[in-house]
This record gives C-alpha cells, sequence and structure tokens, in this order.
C-alpha cells in the first residue's frame, strides 16, 4: 500500500496484482466460523486498492504455485512456507503480467530485514535475478538501501523520492501511513499465508504422507482450514466440524465425501476422506458421536451418507476421551 | 456494446473468496461493455469483495439478492 502510493507520488499509474496460491488467509476465511462473525469480511488486496484508488487483477497461481511448494530450491521457513521461492515465482508472474499488458516496471513492498527468510540484504537481489525481472523489480521503501534499478536509472522516477527504511520494526512505516492519511491498513505481513501456520503445515505435511506423496487439489487445501481434523488409520481421516457455521461449509463437500450426522442428538457433520472400509464406518462413527451432545449417552444414531446420496443409519457407543489417541489429532 | 438480456452465469457456490471473484473476472474478461454476469455465490464475503471488485474496475452492479445461504450478485461489465 505505502510503495504503492510513493510511486503514485511521483505521478506513476500504478495497478495492483493479487496471486492466488489456494493457503491466503483472508477475513472470510476465518467467517467460516461463527465465532469470526464479526471479523471484516474483505479481501484486503481488493480494500487497499480501493483506497488506493487502482485498479486490481487477481492472478490464479493454484495449480503453478504446486512446484514452488513441491520443490522449493531454497527450502522451507519454520513450517511448509517456502517463501522465498515464493516471493521469486510471484515476482516472476508479475513480469509476464507487465509484459503482456504494456507496464514498465514492478514494485513490491519489501524491506530489507523485515522478514527472516525472503526479506534478507542477500535475498533481495536472488528474487530480482532469480525471477528474471533484474532492474525491472523496484523497492520503494528501501530503494535507497539498494543499487539503482531500470526505472531510476532512465529517469522515470526520482530515487530521492523513495525511502531507506531497513529492519523489522514498522515504525516508518506507520509515520509513513499517517504522512499519506492511511487511518487502517491491513495487516502486515506473515500472517497473510497459512503455510507459515504451524498446525496447518502439520496438517498438510500429514495429507502427503497419506497420500505417498506431494499433491494436493484447491479441495483438500481448503478442507485443511476448517475443523478438527483426526486420522485413526492411515487410510482415513476424519474432518469434524466444531460449530455451525464450519457444519454449514463441510455440507458442500458431502457429494464428494461419505458424511455423517448425529440424529439422536445435536452434533457435528462430518466428512470421511481417504479409502474407508465398511468396518472403518464404527469407527469414525464413534469418534463424531464423542463430539456431539451424545458423548454421555449409551448409544447415538448417526446418519451415514454416500457420496451418490444413499443413506443409512447407525448405532453407536461414543467413544472414551481416553480411547481417542492423541496421535490421531492432527 | 451487449445486449443485456444476455447474461452469463458464473456459479461460484462453495468457492471461497477471492475465488468467486476470480471466476466473475476472468468472465468478464471475455465480454463486452454491457454484458452482465450473475455470480451465484455462498461465500456471504463475495457480498463485499465482488461489488469492492466492480468498483476498482469499471463494472457496474445492477442486484444484489440473497436467499437462504445463496447470494446472487448481477453486474454490468463496464470499459476494460
Amino acid at each position: 500500500m505505502l510503495a504503492a502510493r510513493a510511486i503514485q507520488e511521483q505521478g506513476i499509474y500504478v495497478e495492483g496484482l493479487n496471486f492466488f496460491t489456494g493457503f491466503c488467509v483472508e477475513g472470510h476465511t476465518h467467517a467460516i466460523r461463527k465465532k469470526d462473525q464479526n471479523r471484516p469480511k474483505r479481501n484486503n488486496a481488493l480494500w487497499v486498492a480501493e483506497q488506493l484508488g487502482i485498479k486490481l487483477h487477481f492472478v490464479d497461481v493454484v495449480e503453478e504455485y504446486k512446484e514452488v511448494l513441491f520443490n522449493p530450491k531454497h527450502g522451507y521457513g519454520a513450517n511448509l512456507n517456502p517463501c522465498l521461492d515464493c516471493k521469486i515465482f510471484m515476482v516472476e508472474k508479475a513480469l509476464e503480467w507487465i509484459r503482456e499488458n504494456d507496464f514498465d516496471f514492478i514494485i513490491t513492498g519489501e524491506v530489507i530485514g523485515q522478514r527472516p527468510k525472503s526479506q534478507r540484504k542477500e535475498t533481495m537481489p536472488v528474487i530480482a535475478r532469480e525471477s528474471g525481472a533484474e532492474g525491472l523489480l523496484l523497492r520503494p521503501l528501501c530503494g535507497k538501501n539498494l543499487p539503482a534499478t531500470t526505472p531510476e536509472q532512465e529517469g522515470w522516477i526520482d530515487r530521492e523520492g523513495l525511502f531507506d527504511f531497513s529492519g523489522r520494526t514498522r515504525k516508518p512505516q506507520m509515520a509513513l501511513a499517517k504522512r499519506y492519511g492511511f487511518e487502517e491498513y491491513a495487516q502486515p505481513a506473515g500472517g497473510c499465508c497459512f503455510l507459515t501456520d504451524a498446525p496447518y503445515s502439520v496438517k498438510l505435511a500429514d495429507l502427503w504422507k497419506s497420500r505417498g506423496e506431494k499433491e494436493y487439489e484447491l479441495d483438500d487445501i481448503m478442507l485443511l482450514k476448517v475443523g478438527r481434523h483426526l486420522r485413526p488409520k492411515p487410510e482415513f481421516k476424519v474432518i469434524i466440524s466444531r460449530e455451525e457455521g464450519e457444519g454449514k461449509f463441510l455440507q458442500g463437500y458431502k457429494n464428494q465425501y461419505i458424511s455423517l450426522k448425529t440424529t439422536s442428538h445435536a452434533g457435528p457433520l462430518a466428512l470421511l476422506d481417504g479409502r474407508v472400509e465398511p468396518e472403518d464406518l464404527e469407527l469414525a462413527a464413534r469418534i463424531v458421536a464423542r463430539y456431539s451432545q451424545g458423548r454421555s449417552a449409551e448409544q447415538v444414531e448417526l446418519e451415514i451418507r454416500e457420496k451418490d446420496g444413499t443413506t443409512r443409519t447407525l448405532s453407536v457407543t461414543p467413544m472414551p476421551p481416553h480411547e481417542i489417541q492423541k496421535e490421531w489429532q492432527l | 456494446m451487449s445486449n443485456p438480456d444476455d447474461v452469463v452465469v458464473v456459479d461460484a457456490r462453495r468457492l471461497l473468496c477471492p475465488m468467486p471473484v476470480i471466476r466473475v473476472q476472468n468472465a468478464a474478461k471475455k465480454l463486452s461493455p454491457g454484458a452482465r454476469i450473475k455470480a451465484i455465490c455462498t461465500d456471504p464475503g463475495a457480498l463485499n469483495d465482488i461489488p469492492a471488485w466492480s468498483r476498482i474496475n469499471g463494472h457496474k452492479i445492477i442486484e444484489i439478492t440473497s436467499k437462504d445461504d445463496e447470494h446472487i450478485i448481477i453486474l454490468e461489465v463496464g470499459e476494460q
């Protein structure tokens, strides 16, 4: 936001790009859950673009991003976050976009030293070089600390209008935001990608392990954001909604997964993901019953719905908490 | 200009934002100014995001209706 405004201040026409990897965290991802309904239901990139008065283009990179995530040349961060490879990839895609759409250069909001993996002094030239952008990549917020780029050399922009921010502190950015009259701004970088989230990364690693390869579809990674995930057997896992909002969300998947719902007592909706043998249904049903209002009842009835819509009823004894193995819980 | 009676339907049910916006954006790219898009969404986030995307990209929201858990947003494609 600040980088874009700094360049707009120099009379340059700016448009925004937002890459959708499938792992993006947005206010309404959380808003699936009822308890989070009060979070603003907005897409931050759109909101920022509107504040800046610029067009915004979404670029769906879900498929291409898989290669970045499966084989990051520069490795993962603390979790399954391939931040440096991700940045290189996105700048590369931005370069493709500006060439197709007759724009002259790329700007990012990067600041030297801001992030431990991707925004270090040593990694700044790596991103410019490996993305192929080279001198067409301008970082207005720390440009004065970096060699002059093509837009400066060509006189398209004035280097004096760039900044020399560095380090983890956000104080200079906050002061600049105030100067520009921005009273509100989106969450600083770092919390905007599920791959930086440890519990999410555990679930993703489990998904890959269970399938014997690093592979996923968009639905898989969406479902990892929702519900309680338990893997009682290597072949399948149970995804159990934690409240009404998640139940509604999971309901949208009932034609793709076997689903279970308690009928004798109020309870969650659950999906079964993987290879489920008939004898596994009782195990899954007992786990689901454990999370229903009938957890202390002798028997709980559940409706089991196959993907084709056929249903049947199963009556089970809810699994006592001590039988739910810790290692099942992802 | 396209005939406003021709409505392109974008089924974005079950998709979480920004996917509904991306589907609408991709549909809009193929259309001429004046054409209409009817987006059917279940993510309530689309109620904010599709109008916001339309505002900043020069498209016009014609109608928004919600029934049960489905939201229908009709927009008219502007100059691109």
